[in-house]
């Protein structure tokens, strides 16, 4: 058998763990071993681990810090939603819509992105982040002005800046619906999403991001993150691949969305807020930046810890705040990081030697 | 005189901004860090003061002054507990820890106050009637744009004149040299927060005179809009924050008045953005150039 390379190696780790989690979870949810409000949060764990992961190609692959990634999930929920829901007379397989919801999630998610990417990537730093966090503060804002409507005879959809507009100014024949309902959001949505094609998502994501950092592009991308003077010296277009991976991080997180909004009957803008971009935010540093299966295991954990504290009621948020702040503390703690890489140079040697060995 | 009166809210309403922004601003210049718990300090020291006034009877200004003080602390304890040990971590660390810092104060204040919202009295009340009662301010927008330039020059000539705001500014502009010179960064820094969280204190006052409802949250959305006048005026400037409050504040009012309701928080943004393309460090910030 060809010897794999180290990267590779950890990747199929990576995919195998995955899909042994979806195997293991799948059989706990058939044989009845989930509750009603655990198996609830398994399609929200897999959007969020591809928030995640794709957050992390923003923040730990390029290296810019983005507050507003919410905002790329909220266009991709919303436009997902309209296409499911107009979708519902002319295509009846749930699949087939829930898929096409997802595309064009991811593709609008996408262009929103490129255009925000345009002024965004010429920022850096904490400039960067702000103006990130600006936009996706924009993009909720003009989501919720958002009427939408379908009929026979297609979508009607009113920019309601004045406020005073309601669902009765679409004007939609007999049999028409209301789809996006301005700041209560999208109401009466046909929930379609399901663990599997959460778990068919999160593989995606994974193969993508995976492969790019993989690829010429992805060490083009680190070079750039590692330093953007010399990246630009030896001829690597900045702007070009800052713009690859901000889009792919943006469709990715679309794609999240339209699978999101499709799991809830009424979903509100205000939802993607900055906490939510902060949440996921908080997956992607504690799971280690750069690291996807670190992400992963983020997702996973933080995600059920407020869940599971839910015995503890009020005081749930409260340990969480402190379990955040505990674990950033020890993380970085120098005394513990140097046993870290002691034991870590350890291993690696041991690791070595048995090469030599063989 | 309608355009008026929205530009005088919305100079008052920038003068709360800009004395928030004055704290972040500080915080960054010398800790390079955003203190994504500032806008919960903002909300204890409302509730200190609101507490203070209500259950022992103090009068509003020495009710403002006990949450000064109790601010003063809280910041010294959390930049002790939370931020030094991160002195020479990533900056995406000492974010999140900032983050985590954020939840704490604001869960803390559900716990200990419930989320119902309490009912602040301002701080000084009556207005005063201009042009035959056609223009009315209130005593409260007066008194926040008397704070802020008050604070705002007593800043300046603190950072430019005292040896400690020398200290500060070494300290900001290079750290180990700083330690060289025998200046001690720790405490440095320790005084800045001190500093930042009482201008916070005074920020919740007056922010809450405003608007009185006073919850766990009231201070999350003034804060981020303070720390984009922060970096609207170019972070680290103490003109800067005050310019950037101000300003923001205006747009604010004005886009609230006369575009929508709905939508002024994003025109907000969408200045700050343009801003930041045609200024990318801001309005009064130094541009310095990439060496090689």
């Amino acid at each position: 058998m060809k010897k794999l390379s180290k990267g590779a190696r950890s990747d199929l780790i990576t995919y195998a763990a995955v899909i042994l989690a979806f195997i293991v979870v799948s059989v706990l949810k058939s044989n009845g071993s989930l509750n009603r409000s655990q198996s609830g949060l398994l399609v929200p764990i897999c959007c969020y681990i591809v928030m995640a992961v794709s957050l992390n190609l923003t923040v730990g692959i390029l290296g810019d810090l983005s507050l507003g990634h919410a905002g790329f999930m909220s266009v991709g929920a919303f436009t997902g939603v309209i296409t499911a829901m107009s979708l519902m007379n002319v295509i009846p397989s749930v699949w087939l819509r829930l898929t096409l919801a997802m595309i064009v999630g991811a593709f609008f998610a996408a262009v929103i992105g490129f255009l925000i990417g345009i002024p965004v990537l010429r920022l850096t730093g904490d400039y960067l982040a702000i103006v990130t966090l600006a936009f996706g503060e924009i993009i909720k804002e003009l989501i919720t002005c958002l009427l939408v409507g379908v009929d026979s005879e297609g979508l009607h959809i009113i920019f309601n800046v004045s406020g005073s507009k309601t669902a009765n100014d679409l004007k939609l024949l007999e049999g028409g619906r209301v789809i996006i309902k301005g700041a209560q959001g999208a109401t009466g949505t046909k929930t379609i999403a399901s663990f599997t094609a959460g778990f068919i998502l999160v593989m995606i994501a994974l193969v993508i991001v995976q492969n790019l950092i993989r690829s010429r592009q992805g060490r083009a991308i680190m070079a750039v993150r590692d330093n953007r003077i010399a990246a630009e010296s030896v001829g690597i277009n900045v702007t070009r691949y800052k713009m690859m991976a901000f889009v792919t991080s943006a469709a990715l997180a679309g794609a999240a969305g339209a699978l999101f909004g499709l799991n809830y009957s009424n979903l509100a803008a205000t939802k993607f807020d900055f906490n939510t971009s902060i949440l996921v935010l908080v997956f992607v540093v504690l799971g280690g930046l750069g690291n996807i299966w670190g992400s992963i295991i983020a997702t996973v954990v933080l995600y059920i810890l407020p869940e599971a504290l839910r015995g503890f009621a009020n005081y749930r948020m409260l340990i969480y705040a402190i379990v955040l702040i505990v674990v950033m503390l020890a993380t970085n703690n120098p005394v513990l990081k140097t046993y870290r890489e002691e034991l870590r140079a350890k291993f690696s040697r041991k690791d070595k030697k048995e090469a030599a060995d063989t | 005189m309608k355009f008026l009166a929205y530009l005088v809210s919305g100079i008052s309403l920038g003068s709360i901004y800009a004395i928030i922004a004055l704290g972040y601003t500080m915080v960054y210049g010398i800790a390079k860090m955003l203190n994504f718990a500032h806008g919960d300090v903002i909300m204890i020291g409302g509730y200190v003061s609101f507490l203070a006034a209500k259950n022992l009877g103090v009068p509003p200004l020495v009710s403002v002054l006990i949450a000064m003080a109790v601010c003063t602390v809280l910041g010294i304890v959390i930049e002790a507990l939370a931020y030094r040990p991160l002195r020479s971590a990533p900056s995406l660390a000492v974010l999140i820890t900032a983050i985590g810092v954020s939840y704490l104060l604001q869960n803390s204040a559900l716990l200990i106050w419930g989320a119902n919202p309490k009912a602040y009295t301002p701080v000084v009340s009556g207005t005063l009637q201009l042009f035959d009662g056609q223009l009315s301010i209130s005593y409260i927008s007066l008194l926040t744009v008397a704070c802020c330039i008050v604070i705002m020059v007593a800043l300046t000539l603190f950072t430019g004149r005292t040896k400690m705001g020398k200290a500060m500014r070494a300290c900001s502009e290079d750290k180990g040299a700083a330690q060289l010179m025998g200046i001690n960064v720790n405490r440095t820094i320790s005084l800045t927060f001190a500093i930042g969280s009482a201008l916070a204190a005074i920020a919740g006052a007056l922010l809450c005179s405003f608007s009185p409802a006073l919850m766990p949250t009231t201070g999350s959305m003034p804060g981020i809009k303070a720390f984009t006048a922060a970096v609207f005026g170019g972070i680290g400037s103490i003109p800067g924050a005050f310019l950037g409050g101000i300003l923001l504040g205006v747009i604010e009012a004005l886009a609230r008045a006369y575009i929508s309701t709905q939508l002024s928080n994003s025109i907000v943004f969408a200045v700050l953005i343009i801003v930041l393309l045609v200024r990318p460090a801001g309005l009064l910030g130094k541009y310095t150039q990439e060496k090689v």
